[in-house]
């Protein structure tokens, strides 16, 4: 018996639950309302019927479905402490490895995943194999289908006039709504989690201070066996990440996002809003693989070109300057459009007070709205650098792998993203600096962005606050 | 057509003459036509959507912020029409200030609130002379005292009454001809509003006044002047003692006995 039938048959008998309990709480509903004198016919069934039939169908199901999970989990390490009991299993080598190997051979061919196994010894446990899933298959088939029953049973019992079933199934709703909740923060954790031990791991290997201070980033020499003394100074890493992300991408997406916020709340006609805002969120659609390639392709070799002209030297077909220009481009419709929700929330009083004084549009706009706005265009500045920093696909594409500590934006720098892709990408052993660097990479990343969250956070609720 | 009393006044600083206002399709103002006295406060009273604010709001041009509003007839301040393509609009809200229902003082200090004006306007020619505008409009508002201790505390940080006391402070301190005042009591509590009271009897004969209010005795004590607005037409204007005593319309007269409103 499959799992897919078990499946649909404990839904079927959940909707058997459904009908019947709601059946036999309407009788009782018809029973009491026909024995009342009609004037003060109060309803003595506490739930309507419908919740009665859900509260039966919940205990059919809900019980019934936690066994089968928690016994899918558990059935192979059952099934195949069985099968190392069967006779045939006695000449198994009892090197793990290869034994491992064999099992999992046999039980690869009793799923139908092969037709036969290339190891005799494998094809010898195929029938014990199918004989024991068969087995607990069975057997787990049968339990929860006695726990649907069961479950059923009990709560087609407890239908009776006072029984609260609404507020037991507005319950079940709310543990529902709560698990749906958690499984996001408990795989946040996790990450985190992950993160942090992978990082002690790391930092077992290297020291912190070196890490975080550390000027020189080779993690190839250390990988071939120089020693990982001071290979792993994060700092150049650091300085492109935010040369890249909080200076050139800023200088082009502050000014631009600003005004073009400035001049669709302000000056723009409602139709050429109706028009423009849509088009710049459109930059916000733009895949950032497609941002990464134009940065490669296009922008990157004429900044080249340029520098060259200008007798720049150091001039790289990677740069900083071209990788924060278009990741500058990236940013603009976040800069903007929270620049635009900011404005608009100040107050037309406000404008209205600065225009009645005899002032022009441009003197309101600069002495009075976008000062009143600055708290949420900070916020919305400070968001967009946490975005930009953890950008990855244009920095990977046109930034480059050289880890200079320079401030000429003609030179290749790379970034904290660039290197956990060339630490994670080709073979990895977990064991070593150079693959875990990587995971201390990603929890630095993880505090600076998270700061850069919580603060924007706050100043931006704290802006809305004064203007409610 | 509902006779409309004499607009005339003695001595006019503006004067609107068939003036309306169309809100998109919508007319908000038929034909109203009035004077507004330079050495007198001016009054307009009616229920709720009358167009009393409406119209105020042409007198300074407000209206040019609403995208959808039309304005015809005609305005003029001191015999020059408002609307007239040589009008520099700014130039004219400079001259006729305007004080707005809800104060709304910029979020800037009180120095930096009064100082706005002056400031974008040119009117100081040093930091002292600007300090001396500062403080005679806080004076004349009758805030001075209150505040002058605290000048760069923040403008929003005062209470509503004192809120809005700056605000006519900003109006003046840009030395306007007239003012227009906005139902500017009706978010003060009642001494706030007394004090906003007195302030408008002092300052009268310095600039012409107008204010809109849809409180009735507010009207009968602060102004001189009253006109009487219902459903976007100018019922009655006159003398505001004898349109409290005497109205000639029986709209004005229901309106006053609060038989609507």
């Amino acid at each position: 018996m499959n799992a897919v039938s078990i499946f649909t048959l404990i839904l079927g008998l959940g909707l058997i639950a459904w009908l019947s309990a709601r059946a036999k709480a309407m009788r009782l509903a018809s029973a009491s309302s026909e024995a009342g004198p009609a004037a003060h016919r109060r309803p003595l069934l506490h739930s309507l019927p419908g919740f009665h039939g859900w509260y039966a169908a919940l205990w059919v199901v809900a019980p019934a479905m936690l066994f089968m999970a928690v016994w899918a989990n558990v059935m192979p390490a059952l099934v195949t402490d069985r099968v190392l009991h069967d006779p045939a299993a006695a000449t198994l080598p009892l090197d793990p490895m290869s034994r491992g190997a064999i099992l999992s051979e046999a039980r690869n061919v009793a799923q139908g995943g092969a037709q036969v196994a290339f190891d005799p010894r494998a094809n010898a446990l195929v029938e014990p194999y199918r004989a024991a899933q068969r087995l607990y298959s069975l057997g787990g088939a049968i339990v929860a289908l006695m726990l649907a029953f069961a479950g059923g049973a009990y709560a087609f019992t407890r239908v009776r006039p006072d029984f609260r079933a609404r507020n037991k199934v507005e319950r079940v709703v709310m543990g529902a709504l709560l698990t749906a909740s958690l499984i996001a923060i408990i795989t946040t954790v996790g990450i985190v989690a992950s993160l942090l031990w992978e990082s002690l791991r790391f930092f077992s290997f290297v020291n912190p201070f070196d890490f975080l201070f550390g000027t020189k980033w080779s993690p190839q020499s250390a990988a071939l066996g120089y020693g990982s003394d001071n290979a792993f100074g994060a700092v150049p890493l650091f300085w492109g990440t935010i040369f890249i992300g909080a200076i050139i991408a800023m200088v082009v997406a502050i000014p631009l996002g600003l005004m073009s916020a400035v001049y669709l709340t302000q000056y723009a006609k409602p139709r050429a809003r109706a028009w423009l805002k849509p088009i710049l969120e459109v930059l916000a659609g733009v895949p950032t693989v497609v941002y990464g390639y134009f940065a490669a392709l296009t922008i990157a070799p004429n900044m080249r070109d340029f520098a060259v002209m200008l007798g720049i030297p150091n001039a790289s077909s990677e740069s900083a300057l071209a990788a924060g220009l278009v990741m500058g481009v990236m940013i603009i419709p976040f800069v903007s459009s929270m620049a635009d929700d900011s404005i608009a929330s100040v107050p037309q009083a406000m404008r209205d007070g600065s225009l009645a004084m005899g002032a022009t549009t441009s003197e309101t706009i600069r002495q009075v709205l976008v000062p009143a706005a600055l708290p949420g265009v900070v916020g919305g500045v400070l968001l967009a650098v946490s975005r930009a920093i953890g950008e990855t696909m244009i920095v990977v594409m046109a930034a480059g792998l050289a880890a200079n500590l320079t401030l000429n934006p003609f030179a290749s720098v790379t970034t904290v993203t660039t290197q956990i892709v060339q630490l994670l990408t080709g073979d990895q052993e977990f064991d070593s600096p150079k693959t875990l660097a990587a995971f201390a990479l990603g929890l630095v990343l993880f505090v600076v962005t998270l700061l850069l969250n919580i603060v924007a956070l706050r100043v931006v609720k704290r802006y809305r606050e004064a203007y409610e | 057509m509902t006779d409309i009393s004499n607009p005339k006044t003695p001595n006019p600083k503006m004067s609107a003459r068939n003036v309306n206002v169309y809100y998109g399709e919508k007319q908000a103002i038929q034909n109203v036509s009035i004077d507004v006295d330079t050495d007198n406060v001016t009054a307009f009273i009616g229920p709720s959507g009358c167009g009393k604010s409406t119209f105020l709001r042409t007198l300074n041009r407000m209206n040019d912020t609403v995208a959808s509003a039309r304005v015809t007839g005609e305005i003029t301040l001191d015999g020059e029409d408002i609307y007239s393509s040589g009008m520099d609009v700014v130039q004219l809200r400079a001259r006729v200030g305007m004080v707005f229902q809800k104060p709304n003082p910029f979020p800037k200090s009180i120095y930096d609130n009064i100082a706005y004006g002056p400031r974008i306007h040119g009117l100081a020619s040093s930091k002292a002379d600007l300090d001396q505008i500062v403080e005679s409009s806080l004076r004349r508002a009758g805030l001075w005292d209150e505040v002058k201790d605290r000048l760069k505390d923040s403008g929003t940080a005062l209470s509503g009454g004192q809120q809005q006391r700056l605000c006519i402070g900003r109006a003046i301190a840009v030395e306007p001809e007239v003012i227009l005042m906005d139902e500017p009591c009706s978010a003060l509590d009642p001494i706030a509003t007394a004090k906003i009271e007195e302030l408008i009897h002092a300052l009268r004969g310095r600039y012409a006044i107008v204010i809109v209010t849809h409180n009735m005795q507010q009207a009968a004590r602060v102004s001189q002047r009253t006109a009487f607005f219902h459903l976007g037409t100018l019922v009655e204007y006159g003398v505001t003692s004898e349109i409290f005593t005497n109205p000639r319309e029986l709209r004005t007269k229901d309106y006053i006995t609060g038989r609507y409103g």
